[in-house]
């Protein structure tokens, strides 16, 4: 076992003779324990033919296990007041949990047979998916999320796993059922491809050494490494309108395909959405949009840079009437800051702000998991919090110009969704 | 000058206690030791309310106002929540472009909100941002500008909010449903007002809302953090000591009469899926009544807790709940949820439906109904009762984590009641018993007194338009 030789969170890491990787800290604010899972078992492990598998994989797995009935299990959760958050993204499935302290061994224990053992009653798995049904129908009404799935749609391709719908389509998720689910569970959920995070009052070595017990006779392969398609950056303005008449306000998705996370330019990037579209209320996009023109109540950038070229996103609920306009300030503000990158009070303003906001961001156990479940999945190492900082101190104004100039309007993609007219902008 | 009382954290001087925030499950009975909350009062009425909390290097400054959308009348329903937006627009020694990097620049966040009772700022930021966060919050209280040009744009804004809300149907029906509960007492109009009030109030209507409620005697600012809880006091009088008390303005005296038999309403638009609400009148945070029901929410639809700052946005512990057995484990349902919230009045107790795809919603509210009334008619199990109690002491526990989580329990109870009921929870928590929970059943779950909301998607040519089927 590896021991800490650095301040900061200094977390216990260890990797199991299996391939699990088990990581420990300890912070005794509350007396409570939280847990993150991570396994390698997303959008992007899907079979071509089978999309929506791994959604439906997060909202079963934990409908029984060979130990344990489904009611059993969420006895043992809500007698604990434990709500367990199952969910996925394009590359993992994610299990995470808070419970005290005293509870913390009961519910480990439970949460590795989740993994390990599930059964999918057929039963249980056809409740949930018509659940997934009837979400898939909120989504179709709902502009912010047409909006945002049909832009990633247009950067990434439809049936790319960046592009496509995560929850696949309702014809997707009824041809899906328990046989397809018990194959991507042995063939994805792997020791190997399993990250476990342990965040509280609980001491690490102790942590670690229960976790190890559960989970080192389990064996398993490694599932294949799967090769996203490249990313071709768009070569030119798109725009594509999802009209919904019924709905009382438009959601605007603007964006880019960016950068990989492991690519050195990653913390100029960061810098340089901060300032497009985070600091204070939303950052020069805030500015315009919301306090000068008094547009929108939401204005704001997100960049979400990952093992391929991630999106970074401008979104915008405004008026139908303000649609066009919205979409004018939007290109103003990106070709201000391609043209002219930040100014060196800006620089200096939000290095502090990203480096200073560490405390508050690992205030709480869950926040101290999910970091480190980030500093594991893109290998920045256990020290990382200690690090940050002056990685972000060695970005130049250079640096952050290089990146703004990288996105150009003439090459963004826009998607519209709500009571508005397709047009030209 | 400050006049000074120490409250007692129930858990100080527990052996072996590091510093479980307020709450520990084990809901010990009071000790002496070192005082946890210290309160004070300066001289123009302001309450002062510190925790030292030294987790981490940061304080959290909330400054609440006892005003909310029960305080508005025909025409200004909004007023309070618009005052919130224009409080953020500059102050006499802030100017609006110098607000932006204030708190930012210590590794801050800041935020506002306005509900029925409260409206509440805050700012939390690395310890070293103390005396910063207080004169912002000093500035707010007194010099705020209301430029009419600011006026304008944030009119916009806040029709903006008003419609993004609107969009979503279930949020549609809770107006809806709020409305139809409350005939005669303004918590029947939504916090951000009625559209055409939002479009018509005047700067002038603004100005004077802000100056009739923005008085020290009329707020509690709390500090929790990496402070020291003297210093804390200084300097609260050192910013907030030369604002003006203002006679207290007069406070709603209506009390919603009882229910004279169910109502309902219905919301009819397009859309693609189909929701029902029940709500009733509920207890006051106050009232002995008030943790039983909570209790009752728990076994109905898990329990959320306390704080509806954090822990409303997840789903909580509840698939052994009666209402998650009886509509989503039968298939009738994807979602139910409840809902009871500390106010200073009665306000509604709430439960939500998810209706699934396929399913007739009359269906799903027969199955919600019938599984409630079955609480006053046949009583509760003493292991639902024991879970619920369970569920809500670890609640507790895990809404009580961060410095703003503190502060906003802090100041939340402060302004609808007083601090001491928040400490007195887990007490009041550990001595509830099931008959208690089945009596606050029969006397607030009663089908005679529910009002019920449902919405009913209508087909629509635009909705699936671009979208995958």
């Amino acid at each position: 076992m590896n021991r800490p030789t650095h301040a900061g969170l200094a977390p216990l890491r260890h990797v199991l003779a299996n391939g699990a990787t088990l990581i420990a800290t300890r912070s005794a604010a509350t007396p409570a324990v939280s847990f993150n899972v991570s396994l390698r078992a997303g959008v992007l492990h899907e079979p071509d033919d089978q999309p929506g598998l791994a959604h439906l994989l997060s909202q079963t797995i934990d409908c029984g296990t060979a130990r344990r009935t489904a009611d059993q299990i969420a006895e043992d959760l809500d007698g604990r007041g434990v709500a367990l958050a199952v969910a996925m993204n394009r590359h993992n499935l994610t299990l995470a949990c808070t419970c005290l302290a005293e509870d913390a061994g009961d519910l480990l224990d439970l949460i590795v047979d989740i993994v390990r053992r599930p059964v999918f009653p057929r039963e249980r798995v056809d409740r949930r998916r018509q659940e997934i049904v009837t979400a898939l129908g909120q989504d179709l009404d709902n502009p912010a999320i047409q909006a945002v799935q049909t832009l990633l749609g247009m950067l990434y391709g439809e049936r790319h796993a960046y592009g496509r719908r995560p929850k696949g389509t309702i014809a997707d998720v009824l041809r899906l059922g328990r046989d397809q689910l018990a194959a991507f569970h042995g063939r994805r959920v792997t020791p190997a491809g399993l990250t476990l995070v342990m965040a509280g009052d609980m001491e690490p070595a102790r942590a670690i050494g229960m976790a190890g017990r559960l989970l080192e006779d389990w064996p398993g392969e490694p599932g294949p490494d799967v090769a996203l398609p490249p990313v071709e950056a768009a070569r030119d303005r798109r725009r594509r309108v999802v009209p919904m008449m019924n709905k009382a306000q438009a959601d605007v998705a603007y964006g880019f395909s960016t950068i990989r996370r492991s690519d050195p330019v990653y913390y100029a990037f960061w810098i340089m959405n901060t300032v497009l579209g985070q600091y204070g209320l939303g950052g020069r996009l805030g500015d315009h949009i919301r306090e000068r023109k008094g547009m929108a109540y939401y204005v704001y950038s997100s960049f979400d840079p990952a093992m391929i070229e991630g999106p970074l996103l401008v979104r915008a609920g405004v008026d139908a009437a303000n649609v066009d306009r919205t979409i004018a300030a939007i290109d103003e503000e990106v070709t201000a800051l391609a043209r002219d990158g930040v100014s060196d009070t800006e620089l200096a303003d939000t290095k502090r702000f990203l480096s200073l906001s560490m405390p508050r961001l690992l205030e709480t156990n869950a926040g101290i998991a999910t970091f480190l479940q980030t500093a594991e999945a893109f290998g920045l190492g256990m020290d990382y919090d200690v690090r940050l900082p002056s990685l972000l101190e060695s970005v130049t104004r250079g640096d952050v110009h290089a990146a703004a100039a990288r996105l150009n309007p003439a090459r963004a993609s826009i998607a519209i969704a709500g009571p508005y007219s397709a047009g030209t902008t | 000058m400050c006049s000074v009382v120490n409250l007692r954290d129930p858990l100080i001087g527990v052996p072996g206690r590091r510093d479980p925030g307020l709450y520990n499950v084990r809901m010990s009975a009071p000790t002496t030791g070192a005082p946890a909350i210290r309160r004070a009062t300066l001289g123009n009425g302001l309450t002062v309310l510190v925790r030292e909390l030294r987790t981490a290097p940061l304080a959290s400054v909330w400054c609440w106002y006892r005003v909310g959308s029960k305080d508005e009348g025909p025409g200004l329903t909004g007023a309070s929540h618009f005052v919130e937006h224009m409080n953020f627009k500059g102050s006499t020694n802030i100017p609006r472009d110098q607000m932006k990097g204030l708190v930012e620049r210590f590794g801050g966040t800041w935020n506002g909100y306005t509900w029925v009772d409260q409206t509440a700022y805050f700012e939390t930021a690395s310890r070293d941002a103390l005396d910063r966060m207080l004169f912002i919050e000093a500035e707010r209280m007194g010099h705020c500008l209301y430029a009419p040009e600011d006026c304008e744009a944030e009119r916009t804004v806040i029709i903006s909010e008003l419609k993004g809300g609107e969009n979503d149907p279930d949020q549609l029906l809770e107006i809806e449903l709020t409305a139809a509960a409350f005939k005669a007492h303004p918590y029947g109009h939504p916090t951000i007002g009625w559209l055409s009030d939002v479009q018509t109030m005047s700067r002038d209507d603004l100005y004077d809302h802000y100056r009739r409620y923005y008085t020290p005697n009329n707020a509690a600012l709390v500090v929790v953090g990496d402070v020291d809880a003297d210093d804390v006091c200084r300097r609260a009088e050192h910013h907030f000591g030369a604002l003006a008390p203002v006679a207290a303005p007069p406070r709603t005296r209506t009390v919603e009469p009882a229910p004279l038999g169910e109502r309902r309403v219905t919301v009819e638009r397009e859309g693609t899926t189909a929701y029902v609400k029940l709500g009733w009148h509920a207890p006051a945070v106050d009232d002995p009544t008030f943790v039983p029901m909570l209790v009752l929410d728990a076994v109905l639809t898990g329990a959320k807790g306390l704080n509806v700052w954090s822990s409303f946005r997840g789903t909580p512990p509840q698939r052994r709940s009666r209402l998650y057995q009886a509509l989503v484990e039968r298939g009738l349902a994807s979602a139910v949820s409840g809902a009871l919230i500390s106010t200073e009045q009665p306000f509604l107790y709430t439960i939500s439906i998810t209706v699934n795809e396929g399913v007739d919603a009359a269906d799903a509210e027969r199955a919600a109904t019938v599984a409630i009334d079955q609480v006053p008619a046949n009583g509760l199990e003493d292991h639902e009762v024991e879970r619920a109690r369970r569920q809500l002491a670890a609640r507790f526990v895990f809404e009580n984590e961060s410095v703003t989580d503190i502060a906003h329990q802090i100041g939340l109870f402060e302004t609808v009641s007083t601090v001491e009921t928040f400490m007195a929870m887990p007490a009041r928590l550990a001595a509830v018993t099931r008959a208690d929970v089945e009596a606050v059943a029969r006397e607030r779950l009663a089908p005679a007194r529910r009002t019920v909301g449902r919405f009913t998607p209508l087909p629509s040519s635009g909705v699936s338009a671009g979208a995958a089927p």
